[in-house]
């Protein structure tokens, strides 16, 4: 956008505010109006306010639209800097009561297992086309697994996806993803091992989309998942797939609490892991005693961490850590690189300009599973 | 032995034109194990290649020895596990030594120290790259003398198989693929030995595996700043050459500090792109007939008639 160009929605501000002017104004944009670094959000409607709700970590979480005078429009602007994506709702206010909806004037929308929001894409930004199906790219299949759990003292099923040219006779890294399931629903993780993998960028996988019944107490630092997964899950999965079965074979993923999960299943396991892919982890700890401020689900998160921190020791050789700059986590992310580096562990990490969603998650894999799992693109000149 | 080496054919296809260039009369041997799997999908190249063609297939061939010698098989896969440790390691090294060259190019830029400072950064990775085909040339030695492949019956056999299919072939031709198994296939059946009077046709993966030593490259891949680096040595059909495939998905060569870098890396070598459908031709001893390649200078320039 040239910087001297004036924002559209300062130029209709200007003008007349009649029905056949601003129904002119809806017509000939798409909503919000990106304009170079600046994003108009805008809502029609006879309400009594309108009300930006994001998870901006440096934004108010709540910023209310300007009502455009003698018109039913309300907009608000906000510099979004470029190749951001910002997921929102507008709260409605009428007669005092406000109720909370996605943007009815923007198509995009990202969904989560809470529901859905809607995305506004600062310029430069556009969907990866890695995340999308590609008709040439040969689809992996995704078999029922299930393992005897002496952890948990019950059975757990998962799926596993395995590659297309899947074969007995290969031997092939193992990914173990915690919150499965929601990266296949949510971040598109079987279409993005399908292409990866058809575009040589990583090498056959096999990967065991795992889920918990109760992921905010088993994902925080529980003894029993970390047993569960390396003495039960793991070497099942190895006896009956042809699986590499060494430390630079295996892989444990999350997100959220997902990558508490993997951190401290691998603290716990030191040696047995060779690989970490933790994407906004939820590394909450504290300097003084182990108050934190984020509610009780966090208590055995900063007492792992808080001991962690005390004493970091190397517990892969790689991992590849990414967390959004949107996101309040970016504190506790930022704050454990220069640790985990003073382990000797080879280290990638990366910010976007996101928040603690799937897409960022999903947006964020190519770089993280192709470092951390080169493929034969380099082997392979057709 | 003499040949040509060309550069991908997807989209323009020129094995036809090679192959009459060569002037080579009869049937053609076929190598596609690069393509793995796919190794018998090879219905178009009769048509491309202008001859009726008898694949190798050398892939499907180790599958076979990997199934019936189990004591073959196992020290293979101990071998290759090898390989690809040596390979990160030596990889990790190569990365290491990059970072410290860029930073210490930026602190001499302008000073008196600059050119010697190049000098002694290109010749440690130089150094590195030697220490590793060094090591990898020593690894395959000693397999060999541990295990005999030659000697192995069910080797032995096949290789019966493809001498007698060689024997009544002119031309060996060599497409592209896997690298890394195109070399173990090669190298398993003991191909070049089988080779008399033969000419070389090989395109892409094909063409870098024959040479002397194989490099990988991609200037550009997703994980980040693309280091090329040495896999090992090569069948060594060919000499003089180090043929880089597909330049526009792997190469910068816009970019004079990549190019004059890589020339100067592999010198005496000479680092030549080939794209879509471009070819070279050798007798053992000159190059010639190179329309369309492309040559990587030293001063970081690329050029044509490089062959004159």
């Amino acid at each position: 956008m040239d910087p001297l160009s004036e924002l559209a929605i300062e130029v209709l501000k200007k003008g007349p505010h009649d029905g056949p002017t601003i129904d002119a104004f809806m017509k000939s944009h798409s909503f919000p109006l990106v304009e170079g670094g600046k994003v108009t959000f805008c809502f029609r409607g006879q309400v009594d306010g309108v009300h930006l709700k994001s998870w901006v970590y440096g934004l108010p979480n709540s910023q209310p639209l300007h009502h455009l005078s003698d018109s039913d429009l309300w907009h608000l602007t906000l510099d979004i800097p470029p190749k951001s994506r910002v997921e929102y709702k507008f709260e409605i206010v009428r007669n005092g009561n406000g109720h909370w909806i996605e943007d009815p004037l923007n198509p995009f929308r990202a969904t989560d297992p809470f529901g859905a929001n809607s995305v506004v894409h600062g310029e430069g930004y556009s969907i990866p086309e890695w995340t999308q199906v590609d008709p040439d790219a040969r689809p992996g299949t995704l078999e029922p697994w299930v393992v005897k759990s002496k952890a948990f003292n019950d059975t757990r099923g998962f799926l596993v996806y395995l590659p297309a040219r899947f074969r007995k006779t290969r031997r092939y890294p193992l990914l173990f993803v915690h919150d499965g399931p929601d990266y296949v629903r949510f971040a598109n993780l079987k279409t993005v091992l399908d292409n990866l993998i058809h575009r040589l960028e990583i090498p056959d996988l096999v990967v065991a989309l795992t889920g918990s019944p109760n992921r905010i107490g088993e994902y925080a630092d529980d003894e029993r998942h970390a047993r569960y997964v390396t003495e039960e899950a793991i070497p099942d999965l190895e006896a009956r797939l042809p699986l590499i079965g060494q430390p630079r074979g295996r892989c444990l993923m999350g997100a959220s609490f997902g990558g508490v999960a993997s951190l401290s299943t691998a603290v716990r396991y030191p040696g047995f892991y060779g690989r970490l892919l933790l994407q906004s982890g939820s590394f909450a700890f504290s300097d003084i005693g182990h108050q934190n401020k984020r509610g009780p689900a966090f208590e055995p998160v900063v007492k792992f961490m808080n001991r962690f921190r005390e004493n970091p020791v190397l517990v892969a050789d790689k991992a590849f850590i990414s967390c959004g700059m949107h996101e309040s986590l970016i504190y506790e992310n930022r704050s454990l690189i220069p640790m985990l580096q003073t382990t000797q562990l080879e280290l990638k990490y990366v910010e976007a300009r996101d928040g603690h969603n799937w897409e960022n998650w999903r947006d964020r894999l190519r770089e993280g599973l192709s470092w951390l799992f080169p493929g034969p693109l380099r082997m392979v000149y057709e | 032995m003499r040949g040509a080496l060309l550069g991908p054919q997807q989209l323009k296809v020129s094995l036809g034109d090679a192959v009459s260039a060569i002037g080579r009369e009869g049937p053609i041997a076929l190598v596609t194990c690069g393509w793995q799997e796919r190794e018998d999908q090879d219905e178009d190249l009769p048509s491309q290649l202008g001859r009726k063609t008898i694949n190798l297939k050398l892939y499907e061939r180790g599958e076979q020895v990997l199934a019936a010698d189990k004591v073959f098989a196992k020290a293979h896969r101990a071998r290759q596990d090898q390989l690809r440790q040596i390979q990160e390691f030596y990889r990790l090294r190569l990365e290491r030594t990059f970072d410290a060259a860029l930073a210490i190019s930026r602190k001499a830029a302008g000073t008196d120290l600059e050119a010697d400072e190049l000098r002694l950064s290109m010749e440690q990775v130089r150094r590195i790259d030697q220490e590793h085909l060094e090591r990898v040339s020593a690894l395959r030695e000693a397999h060999e003398l541990q295990v005999r492949p030659m000697e192995r019956p069910v080797i032995a056999k096949h290789r019966e198989e493809l001498k007698k299919i060689l024997s009544n072939v002119g031309i060996l031709a060599v497409a592209g693929g896997h690298v890394a198994v195109l070399m173990n296939r090669l190298r398993m059946f003991g191909v070049k030995d089988l080779l008399n009077d033969h000419a070389l046709v090989a395109w892409s993966g094909g063409a870098m595996v024959t040479g002397e030593r194989v490099v990988l490259f991609h200037e550009s891949p997703p994980e980040g700043f693309g280091i090329s680096e040495v896999l090992e040595q090569g069948i060594g059909l060919h000499s003089g050459v180090l043929p880089l495939p597909n330049p526009r998905l792997r190469l910068k060569l816009d970019e004079p500090l990549r190019v004059g870098w890589l020339s100067k890396r592999y010198a005496p070598d000479k680092c030549v792109a080939m794209d879509q459908g471009d070819f070279v031709q050798f007798d053992g001893e000159k190059w010639f007939g190179e329309e369309g390649t492309i040559l990587l200078k030293t001063d970081g320039t690329v050029g044509t008639g490089w062959t004159h």
